[in-house]
């Protein structure tokens, strides 16, 4: 079936596929459109699920935990200040070794209150042991959502997966999308089997008082279980290419790197744009590529160090900040070729609280660099300075006394 | 039930890390005494998460789940979400017994906004506070459920406010059960976990947990010291239903001039916490002032009592 629609929506399609059987979630612009949803298809008797609506997201969170830890098929929605809000219990259920699958729509964060797009908010998620996977297109959210129960209910995975997606362009943007037969999904996803759950036949006490001697075992088996799901997202997404059709890359991917001498390395919709920055970059005689991080968790290590380490040059495009540091994106890319390149690597920092990419702009970056005119820096072209930069600068006090205040 | 007819089947194991005395341990154990094994537990952060027994051991014998302070009502909607599933999909014949078991602390203060939501959303899950009226797993601290002048590490000369009443605010939102018990009167206790096992929608029970080291009197007044918090109308025995609330046990006897009062200062004595009343001299002040309140409600409830008894008589009298 052929749709036209938001990519909220087609996140909810995503969960129904799925045979979802919980869902507690918490309202938040511009996440609202697929509970909304959601609650439309029970509501209509196309999802037979049980809908919990909750009274805010540290409860959406705690509910998930709860109703997955029973072996049922769990899913919530979020974004931004929600996200950061349930926090603490993003580590709790990855580390109680809990399947689950989370969409939470990119958006900035407040203060001033901004519903746009940037990746601020997951990446302050990064360190919680959760998957995380960005995507790129209306399409991509609905299968990456469902292969995303593959992932998570991998026996070598069992870590909760957010599927990441960028706040209106995605989130509101209506476009086409494929919506496969239950039946063809269902031979993808099989029922949901867990490894351990709270059993009546079997009473266990999880998640106890643990000592020093043991903790670190826990939070290593984490580890490996992350490491796992390079090769599950990796089966993931082939098999579903193989039983449904869609392919939209692994843990990256990739656009004209065949011959490629410099690449682009960016995450979200803004590869969209790198795309056509890299034609016309080519048409400009600069033999460049795309590389899309698909998995920023687990991050593609062997991917990004096949792929750009033989590399002239890179130009990574951060859509958040580490603030005090650089682009997180830039400092992982750096650390995964550390050694193993002689390639230059270049950031911007761009595209925070929803400001339009354009393909001049990439162009423009990525053009400079190669002629060797930037830094090897973390850098905000598209900022411009203004009342803001000049009181940081100068101090409030001193800013009063230059301006005449 | 008399106590030597409570179930002889322990759910609560012996060789558990709880301080001797302890409050907690001794409601686990009436509480599944009722309750009985079909029952899923949740454990939010407090003592219990520690007495329970460090990793790889366990004193709980029945499937639980510990989760993070602030979660009781949502972790156990979660769960009974879940449940309702698996009796649909013919998993379960009986839909277990959902117990979220937290603090007053995880009550009272962070957790009450998850309980609120599960009672408005009358999530079908018993919520027990066993409520020892102070943070004890931090070393006693303060709660919105300690004493009005009670010592805690962080209210050296008494605490200033009066704790809130958080089983009036759970009968305000009108759920279909609330009871408040106590370690001395373990026989209405059973009862009361015995009835609310029965009922459908959020139960709420609240234990009054007199805590050994918190409170600071010797391990072996654990139960002296409850019924003296009951004698003294310090704790109150109540159960709500239907829009009625029902008094019980000792403070019931004590409305309707069964048994009379004791003085709060009997209570307060028997407790190292309240000691700053009496030592280096007595704070008649603050003494009275809790004395007053107790005795205002006391006279209150004993008064709508006669009056019921009266108006009780004028009804069963014959209609002219
Ligand atoms: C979010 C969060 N804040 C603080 C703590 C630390 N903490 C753990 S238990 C506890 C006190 C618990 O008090 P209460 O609920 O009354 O239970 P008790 O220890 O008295 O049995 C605190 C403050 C925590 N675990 N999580
Ligand atoms: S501090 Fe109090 S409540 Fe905590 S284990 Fe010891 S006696 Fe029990
Ligand atoms: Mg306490």
């Amino acid at each position: 079936m052929r749709l036209v629609e938001t990519g909220n929506h087609v996140a909810a399609w995503g969960a129904r596929l799925a045979r979802a059987e919980v869902v507690s979630a918490y309202p938040i612009t511009p996440q609202t459109q697929v509970i909304e949803e959601i609650s439309r298809f029970i509501d209509e008797g196309e999802m037979d699920c049980e809908y919990i609506p909750v009274e805010s997201e540290h409860s959406a969170m705690a509910a998930m935990i709860g109703s997955a830890a029973m072996g049922v098929r769990s899913f919530s929605a979020t974004s931004a200040h929600g996200l950061l809000y349930m926090h603490e219990l993003l580590h709790w259920a990855a580390g109680i070794r809990l399947p689950m699958v989370m969409v939470n729509v990119n958006r900035a964060l407040g203060p001033g209150w901004n519903i746009w797009c940037d990746h601020q908010d997951t990446i302050a998620a990064r360190d919680t042991g959760w998957v995380q996977l960005y995507c790129a297109s209306h399409q991509e959210i609905l299968d990456t959502t469902i292969q995303a129960y593959r992932i998570t209910e991998d026996p070598k995975v069992i870590l909760p997966v957010m599927v990441c997606y960028d706040a209106i362009f995605l989130s509101h943007n209506y476009m086409q999308v494929e919506i496969p037969d239950q039946e063809v999904v269902d031979r993808f996803l099989p029922p949901f089997r867990s490894l351990w759950k709270l059993d009546l036949d079997y009473p266990l006490t999880h998640g106890s008082v643990i000592y020093p001697d043991d903790y670190e075992e826990v939070r290593y088996s984490m580890f490996q279980g992350l490491d796992n799901a390079r090769g599950a997202i990796k089966a993931a997404a082939e098999e579903y290419r193989d039983v449904v059709g869609n392919y939209h890359g692994e843990m990256v991917e990739t656009y004209r790197m065949e011959d490629a001498e410099s690449a682009v390395v960016a995450m979200g919709s803004i590869a969209s744009e790198a795309k056509v920055a890299v034609d016309r970059l080519r048409d400009a005689g600069y033999p460049c590529g795309l590389v899309r991080v698909r998995s920023y968790r687990p991050f593609p290590i062997e991917e990004i160090r096949s792929l750009l380490a033989p590399l002239r040059a890179v130009m990574v495009i951060d859509r958040g900040v580490s603030f005090g540091m650089e682009g997180p994106l830039f400092s992982e890319v750096k650390a995964v070729i550390y050694g193993r390149s002689d390639a230059k690597v270049y950031d911007i920092v761009t595209g925070l609280g929803g400001r339009d990419v354009t393909y001049e702009l990439i162009c423009e970056n990525t053009e400079a660099a190669l002629k060797g005119k930037l830094a090897q820096e973390t850098r905000w072209p598209a900022v411009r300075l203004n009342e803001h930069h000049r009181v940081s600068k100068q101090g409030l006090e001193g800013y009063w006394k230059k301006e005449g205040v | 039930m008399r106590l030597r007819d409570f179930p002889e089947d322990e759910v609560f194991l012996q060789g558990s890390a709880a301080c001797q005395g302890c409050p907690g341990s001794a409601a686990i154990r009436v509480a599944f005494k009722a309750l009985g094994r079909n029952t899923i537990l949740a454990v939010i952060a407090s003592c219990t998460s520690v007495f329970q027994s460090p990793f790889p051991l366990s004193a709980l014998d029945v499937p639980t789940l510990n989760m993070a302070f602030a979660t009781g009502g949502a972790v156990a909607s979660g769960i009974t979400a879940a449940a309702d599933r698996l009796v649909a999909r013919g998993d379960f014949e009986e839909k277990p017994t959902i117990l979220a078991w937290a603090g007053d602390g995880g009550t009272y203060d962070i957790g009450i906004q998850a309980l609120s939501g599960a009672a408005e959303r009358n999530t079908d899950f018993i919520y027990v506070c066993y409520n020892n009226e102070a943070y004890s797993n931090t070393g006693t601290q303060r709660s919105g459920a300690t004493p009005y002048a009670a010592w805690t590490t962080n209210t050296t000369k008494g605490k200033e406010e009066w704790r809130k009443d958080i089983a009036q605010i759970m009968i305000a939102h009108g759920v279909p059960y609330v009871a408040t018990a106590s370690l001395a009167y373990p026989t209405d206790m059973y009862r009361k976990f015995a009835k609310a096992k029965e009922i459908k929608g959020t139960r709420y029970i609240e234990i009054q947990a007199p805590c050994p080291p918190g409170w600071k009197f010797p391990s072996s007044h654990t139960i002296k010291v409850a019924r003296l918090a009951v004698q003294s109308g310090m704790w109150m025995l109540f159960e709500h239903e239907g829009g009625k609330t029902t008094y019980s046990a000792g403070t019931q006897r004590i409305i309707q001039g069964q048994s009379k009062l004791v003085p709060v200062e009997d209570y307060l004595q028997a407790q190292g916490r309240f000691r700053h009343l009496f030592y280096p001299e007595k704070d008649e002040v603050r003494i009275a002032e809790i004395q007053g309140r107790i005795s205002h409600i006391f006279e209150t409830l004993q008064f709508t009592h006669k009056m019921k008894e009266h108006i009780m008589d004028i009804e069963l009298a014959p209609p002219r």
